[in-house]
């Protein structure tokens, strides 16, 4: 043992990290450090993880500031395609503002906006198959309305209404949907990141042709959970999409308290012999075109992807918080990014596939639709404090697949309690 | 205060008395925490002292752990008790086991504080009552207050404690008394005498348990939110319960206990939890084994149903004044 008694050693010292701006400070992202658009080179779907080693540390960007698509990672998509995913963009955006709103307006408990990640969800469905199996976090809605899944529904979930299949279960916005290839949501963070990797070892391990993918947020990669998936998808070479959308903020607490001081989310692919992408979130191209380039690479065998989607959370984490505690208030304006909806509006209309006119008519009849939905959702009750949509005895369903005589005995007592209730 | 800033005050006042004492955990640093326990402290105690982890609940626990052997008394927040999970193996095989397996030569004071229980509309993942989970663990305390009061004087018993112990803050009386109807206004705690509470250092010792209403006609075994309802039920009922507030679960005050079923001859437990294997089931063993010959009917249990949180019908789920008024007219009826 080193004896260091008496010795003149310098105090050691504990870092802690602190995001550059607090509420209050001038912000500006000029040192961030972000390569153009076209600048990264794509690289064989099939190459081998040592020859990647370089993309996590940069940005795939397709589209440059005029909306121009360039490089080599622009994916070539047909208008209407485009205008599909602006569609669904613009819907999630829509389907957001409303159901912020109903939580304020107390018809249901709470709410969680993905404003300004759209891309994120939407893009990437469009570039899986639709029966390819998604693993989500709770920001993800927009994979469920990219695949087309009615908005009553998703609604229906919210309002734990009559209408909501999940019997009124879940907190809302945990929605879950097997048609729909969206598994049931947990609010424990990165639980289904593992969940995922299984999908996808047994998708291989039956000779099926689905993949799957996972996602979650930045702050979440700090669980075990996220590297127990990081450590079986590599050994197998699970056919999977690992997702990590770095929106800056988990509720107050900024990417450096998850470590992106030190790395980048992407470069943990590094230490487990995975490839890692590096993606700027608010390009919806750059999304398809990295999760298109990941499943075709799953596709072929060639082993999993982990995306690194750099974005930044807009909104409040959820309706129970409060961003101007801790953050800047013009701090989501000045991120360097842009908004992935006006990009893309942007580019489409620079290949002259769309004008303002058109976008206005899209965003009223998309507004419209949503609204709609609305109605036909509340028609079916919404979750005010004394509401019961669902019958008491549904509380002891779907604990086992068949009900136990301790469960039965408790739905007759629960049934007799009610009764002296009168409710 | 309410039961928030009682924990607050119980927290400066740890920090301000003994350098060793740090906290952690997520968000509790700049932000103080989502339900604003650690507010101010890293401002007042500085980013070392008080500082947000990493999303890892068994790194905060594991951590805590190391810090502790090195000298310090850290108190690691969970944000929510549903998410404690990920971190058992740190509690239950390493803090619990540290002293006994080391005889003494290291030890793991640490409090490991989180909100708990349900009726906040939080659906299943932010509901649970996780406590008969850990108070099956050899080696572990388990704290649960009811009132600011208490609340401050058990966290500061608590962190000054040489064992490592587990404090569950019953998240619906943070503001106020919750007596389960969840129909009515809640009152503030402003309005109730254990708003009192001192500013400076005092303690409400471990292993005590109180008795919050006199009575002969049945004893009430209660913690956390439940203290609240049964004190609601006695009081529109009109019967004569004797009310027990446990506070500290382990170690447990049986000898309040079994001084009070010996005079009663009835006893009914509440809990928000789940019945099977829960901690009501351990408090019916003891008395039973302690009290047989005094009782005069079956000990009843009332607790929440064997079924996850549901959202939607949590106040189905909820052990509320009907379920405990029913049981009492049982164990009474002869
Ligand atoms: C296991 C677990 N620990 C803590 C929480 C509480 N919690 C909910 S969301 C959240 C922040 C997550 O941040 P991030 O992963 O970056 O995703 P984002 O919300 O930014 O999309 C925390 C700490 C939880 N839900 N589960």
């Amino acid at each position: 043992m080193a004896d260091t008694a008496g010795r003149n050693t310098r105090p050691l010292a504990l870092h802690v990290p602190e995001p550059r701006f607090r509420p209050g400070d001038a912000v500006s992202f000029d040192d961030l450090d972000l390569p153009a658009a076209g600048a990264v080179g794509r690289p064989p779907v099939d190459a081998a993880p040592a020859a990647l080693r370089d993309y996590p540390y940069t940005l795939i960007r397709v589209l440059d500031p005029e909306g121009r698509a360039v490089g080599a990672w622009d994916p070539r998509l047909a208008p209407d395609r485009l205008v599909r995913m602006l569609r669904g963009m613009m819907l999630t955006r829509a389907y957001d503002d409303r159901m912020f709103r109903a939580q304020r307006q107390g018809k249901t408990s709470f709410y969680m906006k993905c404003t300004g990640e759209e891309a994120v969800a939407v893009a990437a469905a469009h570039a899986l198959h639709r029966d390819d199996m998604c693993f989500p976090s709770y920001r993800q809605q927009g994979l469920l309305i990219a695949r087309d899944w009615p908005l009553v529904d998703m609604m229906c979930q919210i309002y734990s209404n009559a209408g909501d299949r999940m019997k009124g279960r879940q907190l809302p916005v945990m929605y879950s949907s097997k048609e729909a290839g969206f598994f049931s949501i947990s609010g424990n963070l990165a639980t289904q990141y593992p969940q995922a990797v299984g999908w996808a070892m047994a998708s291989a391990a039956r000779g099926d042709t689905r993949i799957a993918a996972g996602w979650v947020g930045e702050g979440s990669t700090a669980e075990g959970d996220f590297h127990a998936a990081c450590i079986f998808a590599a050994v197998y070479r699970a056919p999977v999409i690992l997702n990590i959308v770095n929106n800056q903020w988990a509720i107050s607490s900024f990417s450096g308290i998850a470590g992106a001081e030190a790395t980048t989310f992407a470069a943990r692919a590094n230490g487990y012999g995975v490839a890692g992408l590096r993606v700027d979130g608010n390009d919806p191209l750059a999304v398809f075109a990295a999760t298109e380039w990941a499943a075709e690479r799953a596709r072929g065998n060639h082993g999993p992807t982990i995306i690194e989607h750099f974005t930044y959370r807009v909104e409040a984490h959820s309706t129970s918080d409060d961003p101007s505690a801790y953050r800047p208030a013009d701090e989501a304006r000045a991120f360097p990014l842009g908004d992935p909806i006006e990009r893309l509006k942007q580019h489409l209309i620079l290949i002259g596939a769309w004008d303002e006119a058109r976008h206005e008519a899209l965003r009223a009849e998309l507004v419209e639709q949503v609204r709609a939905a609305g109605r036909e959702a509340e028609a079916l009750g919404t979750l005010s404090g004394t509401a019961f949509n669902h019958g008491f005895e549904t509380i002891f369903e779907d604990v086992f697949a068949t009900m136990p005589p301790h469960l039965k005995e408790q739905s007759e007592q629960m049934a007799e309690e009610r009764r002296v209730a009168g409710v | 205060m309410n039961m928030i800033q009682a924990i607050n005050s119980a927290l400066d006042v740890c920090m301000t008395r003994d350098e060793a004492v740090v906290v952690l955990g997520e968000d509790v640093g700049y932000f103080g925490g989502v339900f604003r326990a650690t507010a101010g402290l890293q401002k007042k105690h500085g980013k070392t002292r008080v500082f947000d982890t990493p999303i890892n609940e068994c790194g905060i626990i594991g951590v805590a752990v190391g810090m502790a052997t090195y000298g310090l008394r850290p108190v690691p927040e969970i944000q929510f008790a549903d998410y404690i999970y990920p971190g058992m193996d740190q509690l239950i095989s390493e803090a619990a086991r540290l002293r006994y397996r080391s005889a003494g030569e290291w030890t793991c004071p640490i409090t490991v504080r989180s909100p708990f229980g349900g009726g906040i509309f939080g659906g299943q993942t932010h509901s649970q009552s996780p406590e008969g989970i850990f108070t099956h663990v050899a080696g572990l305390k388990t704290v649960i207050p009811s009132n600011p009061y208490d609340a401050k004087g058990l966290l500061i018993a608590a962190i000054e404690d040489p064992d490592p112990v587990l404090f569950f803050e019953p998240k619906r009386i943070y503001n106020g008394p919750f007596d389960g109807h969840y129909d009515r206004p809640v009152q503030p705690w402003s309005k109730h005498g254990s708003s009192e509470v001192p500013d400076g250092h005092y303690t409400v010792p471990l292993g005590k348990a109180a008795v919050v209403r006199a009575g002969e006609a049945v004893t009430v075994l209660c913690y956390g939110t439940m203290v609240h309802v049964a004190l609601g039920v006695a009081a529109e009922t009109g019967i004569d319960a004797e009310i027990i507030d446990l506070r500290t679960l382990v170690p447990l005050d049986i000898e309040t206990i079994t001084a009070s079923v010996e005079k009663t001859g009835r006893c009914v437990i509440v809990h928000e939890a789940t019945r099977t294997g829960g901690f009501g089931a351990e408090l019916s063993a003891q008395v039973q084994e302690r009290c047989f010959h005094h009782l005069e009917a079956p000990i009843e249990r009332v607790t929440g149903w064997d079924t996850p949180y549901p959202h939607s019908l949590e106040w189905a789920y909820f052990p509320g004044p009907v379920r405990l008024t029913q049981a009492l007219h049982r164990v009474l009826k002869d």
